[in-house]
């Protein structure tokens, strides 16, 4: 029991009547790689923006580590412990990979630095940025960016942005990552690499991992254990070669 | 530590040092007798705009918000810290003391405005914003506009206590040094990139766990609280404080020293300022009558046709040959490899956001262009 | 039965007030910009009015050709300056358009100048009737602009443009996709929204005659709070929005307590309803994408 780090009881939504995601019920332990599939418009999204508060569930709660966070707002969410990557890419675009993750290490107890000792650079201020610096870029070696970190995000190549989504999501310190399709629009040679890399941060950072991904090879690889959402219903759900060869979600896949 | 010595990032300091020894030249001249008083005046009205811009950069090309109620907050500072020198004139004089006393009167009550408008404004977003700002601004003015004379003096203005022109301009502008000091110590903090991270992308932002309200708010209040200061200085260097100044008109002309400085730059704003304020004073002399309108037609003009240049998407090929930076480069070939620049501090804020502008504001999806930045590390990795 | 005079006159500010909103509203459903010279537009119109006045001294001719300048003036606004800024930030767009307000001021002080013009459209009296003491051109105003209203919505709802209209103003992608064109229709948009700013400067002219390079300014800025109350994007809600704020000012400049701060009022009031309702009376929340 302990070790469920997140559990959803029957979490669903409506967006005026329309069912979109309904009775999800997930529990994922601690240091699991955890996958979410099912076909384009299941609603896989639309339970991680519940899980990140950016949409408040109309029925059911979620609990991160026995807390329920329910209709929290996403800074708390994310402050309690929840991080996440975006489908579409959502970088600070203007901004350097290293200061894209020294956004991400804001919030952490151990860099605060009120807008006061800034202002007036206090030796609180030159200490923080020292050591938030040095843990930026112990980030970014774990994903590989180190020598890219004076780059402006929006330069560098598509896989590498996700990469970064990532570093910058491990930054928040958080007890589970959220990875909404971290593989798409990456060469085979990439998701290898990616596959690796989550491993080790798994490893490295006794991370639980929840992703979605429409790659069947990555999260059969990766994951195991998923849930298959269809139309917004649980389809099949536990270990992970079982749940994918299930022959509704074979039927839900290729359809008919 | 001569290495650490010589790492100094100077550039960073160049706007205090440049403002500092123009200060010094200028009081050098004026005890020597070689400064005119409609120069002094002048240099006033360059500190104040100066400050105006600064101030107003912050919310509009870091926070990406858009305020149209700068002159309002300014207006706050004028009449308030106006209003306390005349009360505190007769019992401290008009010295050093009483002035410190308004201008933290001036300020903090425009802060405060700052805030109460904040709060509730700052849910909003874009042009939502921008209008109730513009309505916040024209509301204070019609209410110093119709109070009784006794209070803020009415139509007619309130009458203020001229400071001693000869120290007055040296004051404003150890202000505009102090101003600039808090803002950019801001800007370049973390806090800085929260700040700038809202810009790029509220929503990530948010899931990054920034509390962008706390963020929005703050900036907010530092901003309006130096159009206040600024507006002290107004009500000291200016004999009355009139409240048909300060109309949405010249929030919108501090808006333009903003842009024409590039949004994000707080050097180019102090620049603008300065520009304009001064072809403002000097063209005032040389185009009388209607032919003063030329001025506006001009800086109309310029507005958009640099807005155009600098954000529509047509242009982008057009903007990446024909750009100050790469003429530059092509007359001063780039030192150093991109990835091998030492790591400093914010180095962020100074990307060419005054060219990449359509990040601000947008919360809509962006095509994610896979950029074809050459990967030379890429086979050293593995 | 001051009351009712006090109200007949609101209504009519209101309806200009709701005809310069929709011009706002329409454009921002449309193009998706705050059209900030869009009052400036109704000071050109004006002027058009006061030259074609004094050349011809038929009110309704001069009508005409405030109403054909505006709507060239309107479009070509639209070609040259919004129109390369498609797809750029919404905050650089409000800027250009700001710029284009100033542009247009300035350019009419400089051929015009200063000095306020009298543009004296017709004296049409008063009408009394049962105790009631009503200016003629109050009735003239209502009665023009309740037609105008009526057939915008009729044209918006039963016609291909309209319809297309609202099409854009969905989804202007998938609007593309179906095969209307976009741009075609955006200029539609500006044509129709700066016919009805020169119809605005008109019932303003007849009401007081005096014109300056300013007339636009207040009464836009005005609109625009109208249209962001009724719910920005909404032409009902343009409508609504206008007579409200033309109702409040009238009502409040009957109060001599109060008159002074009408402005400041009716500000407040667009404050209060957002706070209330962020998206304006009429207004529909959008949800955005994750």
């Amino acid at each position: 029991m302990t070790d469920v780090i997140l559990k959803t009881e029957n979490l669903g939504i409506s967006f005026g009547g329309l069912k979109a995601v309904q009775d999800v019920n997930i529990e994922i332990k601690k240091k699991q790689l955890y996958g979410l599939v099912g076909p384009n418009g299941a609603g896989k999204t639309t339970v991680f923006n519940m899980l990140t508060g950016v949409y408040h569930p109309t029925t059911g709660k979620f609990y991160l580590d026995g807390e329920d966070l329910t209709g929290k707002s996403q800074e708390t969410i994310n402050h309690k412990g929840i991080a996440r990557t975006f489908q579409n890419i959502r970088l600070f675009n203007n901004m350097t990979v290293i200061s894209n993750v020294l956004v991400g290490l804001h919030n952490q107890e151990e860099f605060k630095c009120s807008m006061i000792e800034s202002m007036l650079r206090l030796p609180r201020h030159f200490d923080c940025e020292k050591r938030m610096r040095e843990r930026a870029k112990e980030i970014l070696r774990v994903v590989g960016l180190e020598e890219e970190r004076n780059f402006l995000s929006c330069n560098l190549p598509y896989g590498k942005q996700r990469k970064l989504e990532i570093a910058r999501a491990l930054a928040t310190n958080p007890k589970i990552l959220l990875l909404d399709e971290p593989a798409a629009g990456m060469n085979p040679h990439e998701t290898e690499d990616l596959m690796n890399i989550i491993t080790r941060i798994r490893d490295d950072y006794d991370m639980t991992v929840l992703l979605i991904e429409h790659d069947m090879k990555f999260v059969s690889g990766l994951c195991d254990e998923v849930t298959v959402l269809n139309f917004g219903t649980v389809l099949a759900q536990g270990d992970t070669k079982t749940a994918l060869n299930d022959p509704e979600v074979i039927k839900a896949y290729i359809g008919g | 530590m001569a290495g650490k010595i010589k790492n100094i990032k100077w550039k960073y300091y160049i706007n205090y040092i440049a403002i500092a020894i123009f200060t010094v030249v200028f009081s050098v001249m004026s005890f020597t007798g070689n400064l005119s008083s409609s120069n002094i005046y002048l240099l006033e009205k360059i500190a104040i705009a100066v400050m105006l811009s600064v101030s107003l950069s912050v919310v509009v090309g870091f926070l990406g918000e858009l305020s149209l109620g700068h002159a309002g907050f300014m207006c706050v500072g004028a009449y308030l810290g106006g209003k306390a020198s005349c009360i505190l004139e007769p019992v401290l004089g008009n010295g050093v003391l009483t002035l410190i006393i308004s201008l933290i009167a001036g300020g903090v009550i425009a802060a405060l405005c700052g805030i109460i408008i904040g709060l509730p404004a700052l849910r909003l977003k874009g042009d939502y914003l921008a209008i109730v700002t513009l309505a916040f601004g024209e509301i204070v003015r019609s209410l110093f506009m119709n109070s009784s004379d006794e209070s803020f003096g009415g139509s007619l203005g309130l009458n203020t206590p001229r400071y001693d022109k000869n120290i007055l301009y040296i004051i404003a502008f150890v202000l505009v040094l102090l101003c600039l000091a808090v803002l950019q110590n801001l800007i370049r903090s973390k806090h800085g990139r929260a700040i700038t991270s809202i810009r790029d992308n509220e929503i990530a932002a948010r899931a990054t766990g920034i509390n962008v309200t706390k963020y929005k708010l703050a900036v907010f209040t530092v901003s309006s609280f130096f159009a206040g200061i600024a507006g002290v200085l107004y009500s000291y260097s200016n004999f009355t404080v009139q409240s048909t100044k300060f109309s949405y008109n010249y929030s919108i002309e501090i808006l333009v020293m903003v842009v024409l400085g590039g949004m994000g730059s707080i050097n180019g704003s102090i620049i603008a300022a300065t520009l304009i304020t001064f072809l403002d004073v000097k063209l005032q002399t040389i185009l009388t009558g209607n032919l003063a309108v030329l001025q506006d037609l001009f800086y109309a003009l310029v507005l958009i046709i640099l807005v155009i240049y600098n954000n529509a998407p047509g242009l982008k090929s057009f903007r990446e040959t024909n750009n100050l930076k790469s003429i530059f480069n092509k007359i001063r070939k780039p030192k150093r490899d991109p990835s091998r620049r030492a790591d400093d501090e914010a180095k962020w804020d100074r990307v060419p956001t005054k060219i990449e502008m359509n990040e601000i504001l947008s919360v809509e999806i962006q095509p994610t262009s896979s950029t074809v930045e050459p990967d030379r590390k890429e086979n050293k990795n593995d | 039965m001051k009351f009712i005079e006090t109200l007949l006159n609101g209504l009519s500010m209101g309806s200009t007030y709701a005809m310069i909103a929709l011009g706002y509203t329409m454009v921002y459903g449309i193009a998706k910009m705050l059209n900030f010279a869009h009052g400036d537009i109704i000071m050109v119109g004006g002027y058009m009015i006061f030259l074609s006045m004094t050349a011809v001294g038929n009110p309704v001719l001069g009508l005409a050709a405030a109403v054909i300048f505006c709507v060239v003036l309107g479009i070509t606004i639209e070609k040259i300056a919004y129109k390369p800024l498609r797809g750029a930030s919404p905050l650089a767009v409000l800027i250009t358009a700001i710029g284009v307000s100033y542009l247009l001021q300035s350019s009419a002080q400089m051929i015009f100048g200063s000095a306020p013009k009298m543009v004296i459209i017709a004296d049409l009296g008063n009408l009394e009737f049962a105790g009631l003491k009503v200016p003629v051109y109050t009735l003239v105003t209502l009665g023009c602009s309740v037609v105008i209203m009526l057939a915008l919505n009729l044209f918006v709802k039963y016609t291909k443009i309209g319809r297309a209209m609202i099409a854009v103003s969905e989804d202007k992608g998938a609007a593309q996709l179906m095969g209307i064109n976009v741009n075609g229709i955006i200029t539609v948009t500006f044509a129709i929204g700066s016919a009805l700013a020169a119809f605005a400067g008109f019932f303003m002219l007849m009401k007081s005659p005096s014109l300056t390079n300013t007339l636009g300014a207040m009464p836009g800025i005005k609109a625009f709070t109208a249209a962001v109350i009724g719910g920005i994007g909404s032409i009902p809600g343009a409508m609504v929005g206008g007579i409200l704020i033309g109702v409040v000012e009238a009502i409040s400049l009957t109060v001599p307590a109060i008159a002074a701060y009408t402005d400041a009022i009716e500000f407040l009031i667009l404050i209060v309803i957002l706070l209330v309702r962020p998206t304006g009376i009429l207004g529909k929340k959008r949800r955005e994408k994750v």
